[in-house]
């Protein structure tokens, strides 16, 4: 499936680092092809557990090592437009919902983007994915015309429920990108890509598949996840 | 961070003692725990720049340490203590980390209000 030529293309996620797994190689394909990507980062991860061992960072001192770290991710996508949006790292789904939705809204109103990535309400596992993707559907279902809504998922029961993914991205050309996009993220990630380059080593077509492919839902607005908001 | 020692966290607990001092204390199990154990019961709380003016504070145990503070009308604790550090802005953070580094368990506290 090759990746579409788009306006403007907005990510939406709530942590540094949820766009380099899932979708740094899609990002990367897009800005390749000339489109303009913003990515707007609802948090720091201020509540991440990963601190080191032994620890390099205190709670206090987490945000200021991730910030520099979702700045290296977006220069390694070749991304220019970042937004880190200020919200704090666990407390999303407590904001006002209505506020959250004016949040995605005041963004499709300046970006007027052609597609929008974001994660799949019910199918995003932590609770602020969650609190991000209902904000977001929210506000584009509210929309007359609206964007191509692609949706990251990733619940143990998403395959069951959705069945597999309707978009599926080769993402060879830009591996070292997603790479270095995940690299980025090091202070998070370093447990994760170690684990990565052994099961490498030893043929893992499934973590192949990981760096190769990149897969999104089509938000089903037939199916939508709640009547009215 | 280094680790607890218990003489020397037991001079900065006093040093804060007797004085309105913001509070930070958090435990976890991270976001994901039922997502990768799904019988997992995910518990755990979070309080942040709340003011509290504790009377006596005590470092407790082997590590992973207890942490109680006593304040006028009640109390604060924590346990699972391993490390600590008087940052280069004087507030005093306390951490639990478990084996594989990961943060289960925070007490912070600070003359000044901590971020947002």
């Amino acid at each position: 499936m090759t990746i579409s030529q788009e306006r403007h293309v907005l990510v939406v996620f709530p942590h540094p680092d949820d766009e380099a797994f899932g979708v740094s190689g899609t990002i990367t394909t897009h800005i390749k092809q000339g489109t303009p990507v913003t990515y707007a980062c609802l948090t720091l991860g201020e509540m991440g557990r990963n601190l080191g061992n032994p620890p390099f960072a205190t709670r206090e001192s987490l945000p200021v090592i991730r910030k520099k770290e979702l700045q290296a991710s977006a220069d390694a996508m070749g991304l220019t437009d970042l937004r880190m949006m200020g919200l704090r790292d666990k407390t999303l789904e407590f904001e006002d919902d209505e506020k959250m939705v004016g949040l995605m809204t005041d963004l499709i109103e300046e970006l007027n983007p052609s597609k929008i990535i974001t994660f799949y309400p019910d199918f995003a596992v932590h609770p602020d994915h969650e609190a991000t993707a209902r904000a977001v559907v929210r506000a584009v279902r509210r929309m007359t015309d609206r964007p191509t809504l692609h949706c990251v998922a990733f619940a143990n029961n998403t395959l069951e429920v959705l069945g597999q993914p309707d978009i599926v991205y080769d993402i060879r050309e830009v591996r070292d990108q997603k790479m270095n996009s995940m690299k980025a993220h090091i202070s998070q990630t370093a447990w994760m890509l170690e684990e990565m380059e052994h099961k490498l080593q030893q043929g893992d077509t499934e973590t192949e598949n990981w760096l190769t492919k990149e897969r999104f839902y089509n938000y089903r607005w037939h199916e939508d996840f709640e009547k009215s908001f | 961070m280094e680790l607890v020692e218990v003489k020397k966290l037991q001079v900065e607990l006093d040093a804060f003692a007797g004085r309105d001092v913001y509070l930070h204390l958090e435990t976890t199990n991270g976001s994901y725990a039922t997502h990768f154990n799904e019988g997992f019961f995910n518990a755990g709380a979070f309080i942040r720049n709340v003011v509290i003016n504790y009377e006596l504070g005590k470092v407790v145990g082997d590590s992973p340490h207890r942490v109680g503070l006593k304040l006028p009308h009640g109390w604060v604790y924590a346990q699972g203590i391993t490390h600590y550090e008087l940052d280069d802005q004087g507030r005093l953070l306390l951490a639990g980390h478990d084996g594989t580094g990961k943060l289960a368990v925070a007490l912070q506290i600070s003359e000044t209000p901590f971020s947002y």
